[in-house]
């Protein structure tokens, strides 16, 4: 069985950390796991924890107008679950659903942000590494929102 | 070439149809009796004649083997698609062609191979996907990635699954809006990138979707280390003539009749991000 230090060196998200700052993150992780349909959180609760996802997959789901939950992403091995947790109010946006057995490492927030707070330069790589995820969660929003399949370039106005 | 030729319709029969989804339906055409033009490479179109209305290229999307009818997969957005998708068993279409410049499927022969679609942009590669399953052993990691709007808009299902049941192929499709009953990927068809397991510097990726998705997708695969030189797009552009003769599908230095569809994208780079060229 890995250990946690080694699990989170070859997350995808923590990949060529720093020796010294694994050893802080490892102080705020311990491996969880969710079987199918359970959730690792709901929308509106307190974004006290973000997960590193191992193995699975989690269904990102918001409440739909007519009331039944929509799925607006799902994410698997190697991706983070969880930006609010980095951001006050500490407050989840959305819903995160197990869709099949999952394992994780989680992270606890409060105890990472206090050493964020602490050690700045742990708080650039950090900030480093979770900005670029950001960036690609909002430009697959853009581009999801641009709705691209129903339109294309042929037949344009003006081309 | 002669030119008489290639402006000239021939005229084909509808040998069947089959609806792929709402608004898109596949026309199996009976090769007509000029049979030469009908041998293709993947990546190249014809130019659908419905009669009376008027002419549009559409990407040949196959071919069935026993008798050689030829499929191109139609989705009605104006008047003449609309046509071509209400044609019937029986009914006749002119056909010029077959245009335009192939998929590089011999640069990819070796190489692991991307095949990056969005919607209808499945059509015009699949038969690279085909070619890939069929002569496997010629290529390295056969990955495709394929994004649509929504599970009823997946053109080609059936296929699509059956592909995905092989192990000796990445298959990963995903839709931008979920129905309760998919339990596939959900997300832009660009997060399907890092999902994937391929050697980006001996990779050929070929990409077919909207103009704004393949942008999109480049910059994906460009953050994964895949070359330039080693993308290629197909374009495109409203024609005429299909011949190189009109000017009427221009895109700055080429004429995506002739030049393309299928471009390198190191050669229309600059091109792509500038808007109504
Ligand atoms: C090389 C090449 C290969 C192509 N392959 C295929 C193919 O395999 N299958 C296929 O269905 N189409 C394909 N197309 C696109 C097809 O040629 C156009 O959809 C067609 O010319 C539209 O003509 P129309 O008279 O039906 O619509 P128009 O009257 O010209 O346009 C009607 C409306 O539809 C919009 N429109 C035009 N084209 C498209 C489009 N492609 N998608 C969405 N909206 C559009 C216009 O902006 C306009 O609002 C290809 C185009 C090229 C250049
Ligand atoms: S359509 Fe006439 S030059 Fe391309």
């Amino acid at each position: 069985m890995e250990g946690l230090d080694e699990v989170i060196r070859e997350h995808p998200f923590f990949r060529d950390l720093d020796p010294r700052f694994v050893s802080l993150v490892v102080g705020c992780a311990r491996n969880v796991r969710f079987d199918a349909g359970q959730y690792l959180f709901r929308e509106g609760g307190p974004a006290d924890q973000f997960y590193l996802l191992r193995h699975g997959h989690v269904a990102l789901e918001m409440v739909s107008p007519t009331g039944g939950a929509l799925t607006f992403q799902t994410l698997g091995e190697g991706d983070i679950v969880g930006l609010s947790w980095f951001v006050s109010p500490y407050r989840w946006a959305y819903d995160a659903r197990a869709i099949e057995l999952t394992r994780a490492v989680s992270l606890d927030a409060v105890c990472l942000r206090s050493k964020l707070d602490e050690d700045h330069d742990l708080g650039y790589e950090v900030m480093q590494r979770f900005v670029p995820v950001l960036i690609e969660r909002l430009q697959g929003t853009r581009l999801q929102m641009l709705d691209v399949y129903g339109h294309s370039r042929a037949g344009a106005p003006g081309s | 070439m002669n030119i008489g030729h290639f402006m000239t319709p021939d005229v084909s029969r509808v040998a069947g149809t089959r609806r792929e989804t709402r608004d898109t339906w596949t026309l199996r055409l009976e090769p007509p009796r000029n049979a030469a033009a009908w041998s293709y490479r993947p990546g190249q179109f014809n130019m659908l004649y419905a009669f009376g209305i008027g002419e549009v290229p559409i990407s040949i999307s196959g071919q069935v083997a026993g008798d050689g009818t030829l499929l191109h997969t139609v989705r009605a957005v104006g008047r003449v698609s609309a046509a071509l998708t209400r044609l019937r068993k029986g009914e006749s279409v002119g056909v010029r062609g077959p245009f335009g410049t192939p998929w590089p499927m011999d640069l990819a022969v070796g190489r692991d191979v991307i095949v990056a679609a969005g919607g209808l942009g499945l059509a015009p590669v699949r038969p690279v996907v085909r070619t890939l399953l069929e002569q496997r052993g010629k290529f390295g990691r056969v990955v495709l990635l394929f994004g649509a709007r929504s599970p009823a808009e997946i053109v080609f299902r059936r296929e699509v699954e059956r592909w995905g049941r092989r192990r000796d192929a990445e298959v990963l499709v995903t839709v931008d809006h979920a129905s309760p009953d998919w339990a596939g990927h959900v997300g832009v068809v660009t997060t399907l990138v890092k999902k994937a397991a391929f050697d980006p510097g001996n990779t050929v990726a070929m990409l077919c979707g909207p103009e704004v998705m393949m942008r999109f997708m480049v910059a994906a695969l460009r953050s994964s280390a895949v070359p330039d030189d080693a993308m290629f797009l197909s374009m495109e552009r409203n024609m005429k003539c299909a011949i190189g003769q009109c000017g009427h599908c221009q895109f700055g230095a080429d004429f995506v009749c002739r030049d393309g569809p299928v471009l390198r994208y190191d050669r229309v780079r600059d091109r792509l991000s500038v808007r109504e060229l």
